[in-house]
């Protein structure tokens, strides 16, 4: 009987059941690769003019801060004697003599400050100060705010409503009054400790007003990361790979840890990145009030404060390290904003 | 609804009542006191002047007095501006404080409310770009750098503006610019994206098939649903007026309070520090309140826990 001619019958077309022959097979291989996580994100951060543009600029200001000031003649602290106050390019009487001598002497880009200090390599200090402070803080927000929101969110009941009350209560907290009394009155404990603990000497080479920068950060500016983590994790803990791993005996560690977190990578990084320009924003407000990061350290905002006094005769020494905080914290705003539409749409608002 | 108010208005309290008491031990850990300052006091003189503010007492019963005296609404004398009390100084601090952050506030609702509108209504237009380059600067350009720039521009190079003081209208332009840059940026951002959605929901297709004039399309339907989130952003707005006028009143030398918060923790005034951030802290968490609340009486939509 042949059954072709039979659509509605019952019978088994015996080709069917047949090994596939090579062609077959091949038509059956995926031919595009499968895109990762990172991939996928990278391709459309790629694609983002904006994005690639800040971050060169942020590179450039990295170079900036970090390479340049080891190639740089003059040291930040330097004080060159007769060279007070120069306007940018020029040279002071000492400094001409020198040229008409043969010697050759590197000029002030910038000019050089009512100390005789360079402004230039100041200014490349200052922005080292900036993108620490931005970066650390960053760092130490995303550790204590990503653990804090998973293990709120991961336990939920009691001690999530507890974790959180706390969370909202530091949330209404006017921050910059609780910067500003903190800023003061760490000084004196920490200069103690450096001075009088063997093992704390360090404090002095980092600089008190840096470390108490760092404390209060991690003091108050971690909740905005914690809630945000809470509300992924919450979602994110009603998936089946996590009750499998706990169907396989994993620790509450180990899947916050192993599978929890990881799956949040996208907004932790996309938070983290904007989080860097508001605390460089912070540091250079304090600085500019006078109790951020203390000379003969430079900082944006104490080189901003320091000019204003001078802004009648030399307006320039006001305007090199405003460009300056105003590029940084552009560019990193423009960076988090293509990191979000890369890896993270739902964000957006 | 009132059971929400009720919560909120208690962990309200509560936060003040923190605020108070870490500001309290925190100020008590930094060494010098107020008198130390001035042209080395004798030890007799120094123990009475002690004596008389209360500071010889431990900590705890001192907490406690100040604690019993703010209950009753009283934050004390100054210890630095003698015969002035607290209050009376964060009355005229405030005063000229919020003269300038309420312009501030007004004109960047004012500004920020109808630019995002015309980015939104111009999607994709050369002025929605202007705009938004304009917005992306008032983000990143922090206010203290503003303030200074513009300070270089209008009063140095063109001479046209005052630098310090508050006599007269023309005093006010500088600092309220300054002030309002950067919330006109963030309102018109907030305000063009919520504008968008808005824009895109079919009752606005209703409205339009039904023949409503563009205008009452625009400010009838479409802008009581787009502000929202400008009036969830007032709170913070309020907050960040406050903080903010720190800086500005110290560039601009404007007697505000932000100025008078800084000189008290630097002089170690000790009445000055609590009453000034209690003043501070409690402005800006009732903000907060009054301003959820508000929301939810706008868009009942909102479900408050």
């Amino acid at each position: 009987m042949n059954n072709k001619h039979k659509p509605f019958s019952m019978h088994l077309d015996v080709s069917d059941f047949l090994p596939a022959d090579r062609e077959e097979k091949q038509s059956l291989v995926i031919m595009r690769e499968s895109v990762s996580f990172w991939r996928d994100g990278a391709r459309r951060f790629r694609r983002n003019k904006v994005a690639m543009a800040s971050l060169i600029v942020i590179i450039l200001v990295f170079i900036f801060a970090f390479v340049l000031p080891y190639f740089y003649p003059y040291g930040y602290e330097q004080q060159i004697r007769g060279s007070e106050n120069l306007a940018p390019f020029k040279y002071s009487a000492l400094e001409r003599a020198r040229i008409e001598a043969g010697e050759k002497v590197f000029p002030h880009f910038l000019g050089t400050d009512e100390l005789g200090r360079d402004l230039t390599i100041r200014l490349m200090m200052g922005s080292r100060i900036s993108l620490l402070v931005g970066l650390v803080a960053s760092i130490l927000i995303l550790i204590i705010g990503s653990l804090y929101g998973a293990i709120a969110g991961y336990f939920g009941g009691k001690v999530d409503l507890i974790m959180m009350r706390i969370v909202d209560i530091i949330y209404t907290v006017p921050d910059i009054l609780i910067i500003i009394l903190l800023m003061v009155t760490l000084k004196y404990p920490l200069q103690d400790l450096a001075n009088s603990v063997p093992g704390f000497g360090w404090i002095n080479d980092i600089g008190i007003g840096l470390i108490s920068i760092f404390i209060v950060f991690s003091l108050l500016y971690w909740v905005g990361m914690a809630r945000i983590v809470r509300g992924q994790i919450l979602s994110l803990k009603e998936q089946e790979y996590v009750t499998a791993a706990r169907a396989l005996g994993a620790s509450h560690r180990r899947i916050i840890g192993k599978h929890l977190l990881v799956n949040c990578i996208g907004p932790l990084i996309v938070t983290t990145t904007l989080q860097i320009p508001s605390a460089i924003f912070t540091e250079s407000f304090l600085s500019f009030i006078g109790i951020g990061v203390q000379a003969p350290m430079p900082s944006l905002g104490s080189m901003a404060s320091d000019a204003i006094g001078g802004i009648y005769s030399y307006p320039h020494k006001l305007l090199a390290p405003a460009i300056m905080i105003s590029l940084i914290i552009l560019s990193f705003n423009l960076l988090g904003d293509g990191l979000r539409d890369a890896f993270d749409p739902k964000l957006k608002n | 609804m009132g059971k929400y108010i009720v919560k909120r208005v208690i962990m309200a309290v509560f936060t003040i009542w923190l605020v108070a008491t870490i500001t309290f031990f925190i100020m008590f850990l930094v060494p010098g006191g107020p008198f130390l300052a001035e042209k080395s006091p004798s030890p007799a003189t120094l123990e009475a002047l002690n004596r008389k503010y209360g500071l010889d007492q431990p900590v705890i019963v001192q907490y406690k007095n100040y604690m019993l005296n703010l209950l009753k609404g009283e934050f004390g004398e100054s210890i630095k501006q003698r015969g002035r009390t607290v209050g009376g100084i964060i009355s005229t601090g405030f005063k000229v404080s919020a003269r300038v952050g309420g312009i501030a506030i007004l004109v960047s609702v004012l500004v920020g409310v109808p630019l995002g509108c015309i980015a939104a209504l111009n999607r994709g237009k050369w002025l929605d770009s202007l705009i938004n380059v304009i917005a992306t600067f008032g983000i990143a350009v922090p206010s203290f750098i503003l303030s200074t720039v513009l300070m270089m521009i209008f009063s140095v190079k063109l001479k046209l503006l005052p630098t310090y003081g508050l006599s007269s209208w023309r005093h006010y332009i500088m600092p309220v610019m300054a002030l309002s840059f950067y919330p006109t940026a963030y309102i018109s951002r907030l305000m063009r994206t919520s504008m968008l959605d808005v824009l895109g929901q079919d009752y606005m297709r209703t409205a339009k098939a039904k023949g409503l004039s563009q205008f009452k399309m625009l400010f009838k339907h479409a802008l009581r649903n787009a502000i929202l989130p400008v009036v969830t952003y007032l709170g913070p707005l309020i907050a960040y007026t406050l903080t903010g006028s720190f800086v500005i009143e110290k560039i601009f030398t404007v007697p505000g309070l932000g100025n008078e918060f800084i000189s008290s923790i630097t002089g170690r005034d000790y009445t000055m520090i609590m009453g000034t951030t209690i003043f501070l802290a409690s402005l800006v968490i009732i903000m907060n309140l009054l301003v959820d609340i508000a929301y939810k009486i706008i868009d009942p939509r909102i479900k408050l826990k």
